[in-house]
């Protein structure tokens, strides 16, 4: 409880009100209020979710802080909250991140300004709906009311080519969000009338069933994740997304599909999961190894990082389909992980781009000589990225090999190439932008990272070494809730 | 049976024939100035329509005139969002006909008349009565699509109307004589008795069965009866367009209730099965057309050609979740489409029509409350949660799993993926693109209440849609199988 107030609905709603607020400060002339109305705003959101982790019983995979109250009684849809082991880090990643993309937008969005902290405060309280949902129609407004504000942020603050990109990331996600409603109207039919998730967990699916269940599914949440090859939206919603908007797709959005994975697919339909898991985990491989094959040839710095989160997206589903304890709390790590260090990727090449308007790592190199301080930081991000022991991402991926090892050879080989790929581009792209002499006179100009750049950085590089060193508080928040999911994905739903 | 009986059930129709008849003389003695008396009188008419169709409300479902008129739970509902709609209507359309010098009598009278076609066609329970609401409405309707007498464009649409709209009657009336002739009845409860115990001649009741269906998609506006919706959307004053886009769509449900649900639903195994066709051809052709507009009224006239495709899928599922929440898609989407409407007339100017997709470039920079509120509006349309538009979709598609055809709802939803498309563009213009001209929008307070409230509305639906959803399921439930 906050003042009397369930937590849940505090982090959903206050960020949500807060948006309001700050549309409401109208056109550029109030800039700066809307500014701090809308960092206040993202603080006080990320605030009220530190209950969720200081009151969270790790003992137990049941349902915490859950609410509980009558939405649409006609169709018995519920008002239903409530977080696990699974979902509540990513309550905790998302508001956090809103701050951070309020600051880094702070003074590079120069238009419409209240109308982007809005978007982004509501798109925050919209998330958090989705990582807290428990009942299915709740959750499936939330997952489609999302789409709503990245619709407008990619659409209006985007680079040149925002339209087309803005486009495709609706349509393609409504394609899949539309199979995924058929599948659960079906199951709350099969459940004999209940749309609690909860609920879809329990009941008994014929085989059939299952398996155009999954596909559903599959399709709403590849899509999010994304997975090969329904990941083409990606690299053009990420380029032409402003930094704020490439920050929130990278280290929220694609949580999202993963998660849908392990509430929806996994639990509901075990038996498909573990049929199709093959093809699941050739399409991961697929996406680990020919992805970052396609990242070593791209000579646009977002998209570079883009086609790397999509690879490394392609780590996260090899965990969750290998179905072991060490391979889905893998997977779980490296979904925190690559939330900050995408995240933070994306931030430096904000930076690079507000000041040269250019992407194209041909139009950089030397940039350490003018901007040193960046560099360091910059460093620390690339090497994580490239998954360097000592930072997140290590240990994510680290869980994932140990886990796919134990079930195929090859499969760990296959993954662990990415460790090399991902060295491999992260770092010829370091090299040539930020090493070797000043190459042109926009370089030149350059000038270092101010205070706010700074503050906004070594957060995120604490973040990155801090879960690196020691990420056991997050491995145990996760393990009953992981545990408890595996023994239920092996348990058959199959009517008998 | 006493008078009065057969009185109170239609007293609202009573007292709206003799108001309107009033209106008729009291506008004809007004100076041309002063027709907001006439405006105002027609706006109480509305209200006192209101008050006593919920005054003469009754719980069970009453007959009258020899079961030619029938008063139920569904009527009742149904009449007063008609109300509802035809003073939104009015209200919307006072501005741009006031500066098109239609804002006249005619108008209002007309409106008034088609409304009370509209409700007889609700409360009918015989053939004939349907057929007399029905025909009240469309003639009506070619008289205002035809009011604008120097555009040739809207001629063109009330000729088009006219005549394709007569032919659709003549199919109705040649497949109401078939029924006659196979059940020897033209009142719905007896058609259904007759059906019921078996008829001799099964091919005259096929036919007969096909005809009404016939005529029944032409009034819905459904493929392939669909040809006159985009000529006459386009064509007729936006005002006008907007009155035939929304409340019509409220007696065309009841209409199809009334014949398919009580009059034939022995037959609905065969009804269904056309139904199917019908809907998907509407979803395809509808949704396919509506990407190829440039003009926003033809776009929403093809958007309605898809709706209505999508309500009739209530309809194929049946029973009180079908048809609950096919009631139910016909209120949400009357409630849109008047913003929608709204929206095109609060844009246009004297001597200039907002209708083109070109329009609607840079609305938020013109105006971010208008352009927020068409956002709502088309999210709404495009079936985007927390919009009710949204629930619409939801409750049709849970009717229609419910009865086994998943099949038919993922082609639903695929069609509406496509739809998506041309509601997003709305969007992308409004927010992406810059604005073509700078001119001022002028909003009346009227106006910019009422689309605030519409827009608002769509949203606040959207969270709470669970009153509505359940107005339209109980009052079905007591309409329908009571007897």
């Amino acid at each position: 409880m906050i003042f009397g107030l369930p937590v849940i609905s505090v982090t959903i709603w206050l960020p949500i009100v807060f948006g309001i607020l700050v549309l409401a400060t109208g056109d550029d002339k109030n800039a700066p209020l809307a500014r701090v109305l809308a960092l206040v705003g993202s603080i006080l959101g990320f605030l009220v979710t530190v209950p969720l982790y200081t009151g969270f019983d790790a003992s137990t995979s049941a349902m915490q802080f859950v609410e509980l109250h009558d939405w649409i009684t006609r169709f018995n849809i519920h008002y239903h909250l409530g977080v696990d082991g699974i979902s509540m880090l990513f309550i905790l990643l998302n508001s956090f991140f809103t701050v951070i993309v309020v600051m880094a937008g702070w003074k590079v969005i120069e238009k419409r300004v209240s109308q982007y902290m809005a978007a982004f405060l509501v798109m925050s309280g919209i998330v958090n709906g989705v990582f807290a949902a428990l009942d299915s129609i709740l959750f499936y407004v939330f997952w489609e009311a999302m789409l709503i504000p990245m619709f407008i942020i990619i659409g209006v603050w985007g680079g040149p080519n925002r339209i087309y990109a803005t486009m495709k990331f609706f349509l393609y996600t409504l394609l899949g969000s539309l199979l995924m409603l058929v599948a659960l109207i079906y199951l709350y039919n099969l459940t004999g009338g209940s749309f609690s998730i909860l609920d879809f967990h329990q009941v008994a699916i014929p085989m059939t069933a299952q398996i155009l269940i999954f596909i559903a599914f599959f399709f709403a949440f590849a899509v999010k994740v994304p997975m090969f090859p329904v990941h083409t939206w990606l690299p053009d919603a990420h380029v032409e997304a402003p930094t704020g908007g490439s920050v929130v797709l990278a280290a929220i959005m694609l949580k999202v599909g993963a998660y849908g994975f392990l509430r929806f697919s996994m639990p509901i339909t075990p038996d498909a999961s573990h049929k199709l898991a093959g093809i699941m985990i050739a399409l991961s491989l697929i996406a680990v190894v020919y992805i970052g094959l396609v990242a070593l040839m791209q000579s646009d710095m977002k998209k570079l990082v883009a086609y790397s989160s999509i690879s490394h997206m392609g780590f996260v589903t090899l965990g969750l389909f290998i179905f072991n304890a060490y391979g889905m709390e893998g997977a779980l790590l490296q979904m925190l992980s690559h939330g900050f260090v995408a995240g933070a990727l994306f931030l430096c090449i904000g930076v690079l781009y507000d000041r040269v308007h250019s992407r194209q790592i041909a139009d950089y190199g030397g940039v350490a000589n003018k901007m040193p301080v960046f560099a360091a930081f910059f460093m620390l991000f690339a090497m994580a990225n490239s998954g360097l022991p000592g930072t997140s991402a290590f240990v994510g991926e680290f869980m994932v090999v140990m886990g796919a090892i134990k079930i195929n050879f090859w499969y760990a080989f296959a993954a662990a190439s990415t460790l090399i790929f991902g060295a491999a581009y992260t770092l010829w792209m370091y090299k040539r932008v930020i090493f070797g002499t000043v190459t042109n006179h926009h370089v030149a100009e350059l000038t270092d990272i101010n205070a706010r750049e700074i503050l906004i950085m070594t957060i995120l590089a604490v973040a990155v070494l801090v879960m690196g060193l020691y990420p056991l508080p997050l491995a145990d928040i996760m393990h009953v809730s992981v545990n408890d999911l595996l023994l239920h994905v092996a348990h058959s739903k199959l009517p008998l | 049976m006493n008078l009065m009986a057969n009185i109170i059930p239609a007293a609202a129709e009573i007292f709206l024939l003799a108001m309107t008849c009033l209106i008729l003389i009291v506008d004809v003695i007004l100076a041309k100035h002063s027709k907001f008396i006439t405006y105002a009188l027609v706006q109480l008419t509305l209200l006192g329509c209101s008050i006593i169709t919920v005054g003469t409300h009754e719980n069970n479902v009453v007959y009258a005139f020899n079961n030619m008129y029938v008063d139920d739970l569904m009527s009742d509902v149904l009449k007063i969002i008609s109300y509802l709609g035809m003073s939104m209507v009015l209200i919307y359309s006072r501005q741009y006909l006031k500066l098109r010098g239609l804002f006249t009598g005619e108008f209002m009278v007309l409106a008034l008349f088609a409304l009370l076609g509209m409700n007889v066609m609700i409360s009918a329970n015989h053939f004939l009565t349907l057929y007399l609401g029905l025909e009240l409405l469309s003639l009506s309707l070619y008289a205002m699509v035809a009011l604008q007498r120097d555009s040739a464009i809207a001629t063109e649409a009330a000729m088009k109307y006219f005549v394709l709209g007569a032919l659709a009657s003549g199919l109705l009336l040649y497949g109401m004589s078939m029924l006659y002739g196979a059940t020897g009845s033209l009142e719905l409860g007896a058609i259904s008795n007759a059906i019921m115990q078996g008829v001799p001649n099964k091919s005259l009741l096929a036919f007969g069965l096909v005809f009404i269906l016939a005529g029944l998609a032409f009034k819905l506006g459904v493929v392939p009866f669909h040809m006159w919706v985009p000529d006459v959307y386009h064509g007729a004053p936006t005002a006008v367009t907007m009155l035939i886009g929304s409340v019509p769509k409220l007696a065309a449900f009841a209409f199809t209730t009334r014949i398919l649900v009580e009059g034939l639903q022995s037959l609905e195994h065969d009804w269904s099965g056309m139904l199917i066709v019908l809907a998907i051809a509407s979803m395809a052709i509808g949704n396919l057309s509506a990407i190829a507009q440039t003009n926003l009224k033809r776009m929403l006239a093809y958007s309605t050609i898809t709706h209505m495709g999508f309500m009739l899928l209530g309809f194929i599922s049946g029973g009180i979740e079908g048809y609950g929440s096919a009631m139910f898609y016909t209120v949400v989407y009357m409630m849109m489409s008047l913003g929608a409407f709204g929206m095109i007339m609060l844009l246009s100017r004297a001597g200039f029509e907002a209708d083109t997709l070109n329009d609607f470039k840079g609305l938020n920079q013109r105006s971010p409350w208008l352009a927020f509120m068409m956002m709502l509006l088309m999210l709404s349309m495009a079936g985007i949660p927390p919009t009710v538009g949204f629930y619409a979709k939801f409750s049709v598609l849970n009717s229609i799993i419910q009865t086994g055809h998943t099949w038919l709802a993922i082609v639903a939803v695929m069609f509406s993926l496509i739809g998506a498309f041309y509601y997003l563009r709305i969007i992308k213009l409004m927010y992406f693109d810059t604005p073509e001209s700078h001119t001022p929008i002028l909003v009346g307070s009227d106006t910019g209440l009422l689309i605030s409230i519409n827009g608002l509305g769509v949203l606040f639906l959207g969270l709470m849609p669970g009153t509505l959803m359940s107005i339209c399921a109980v009052s079905v439930q007591q309409s329908l199988l009571l007897h």
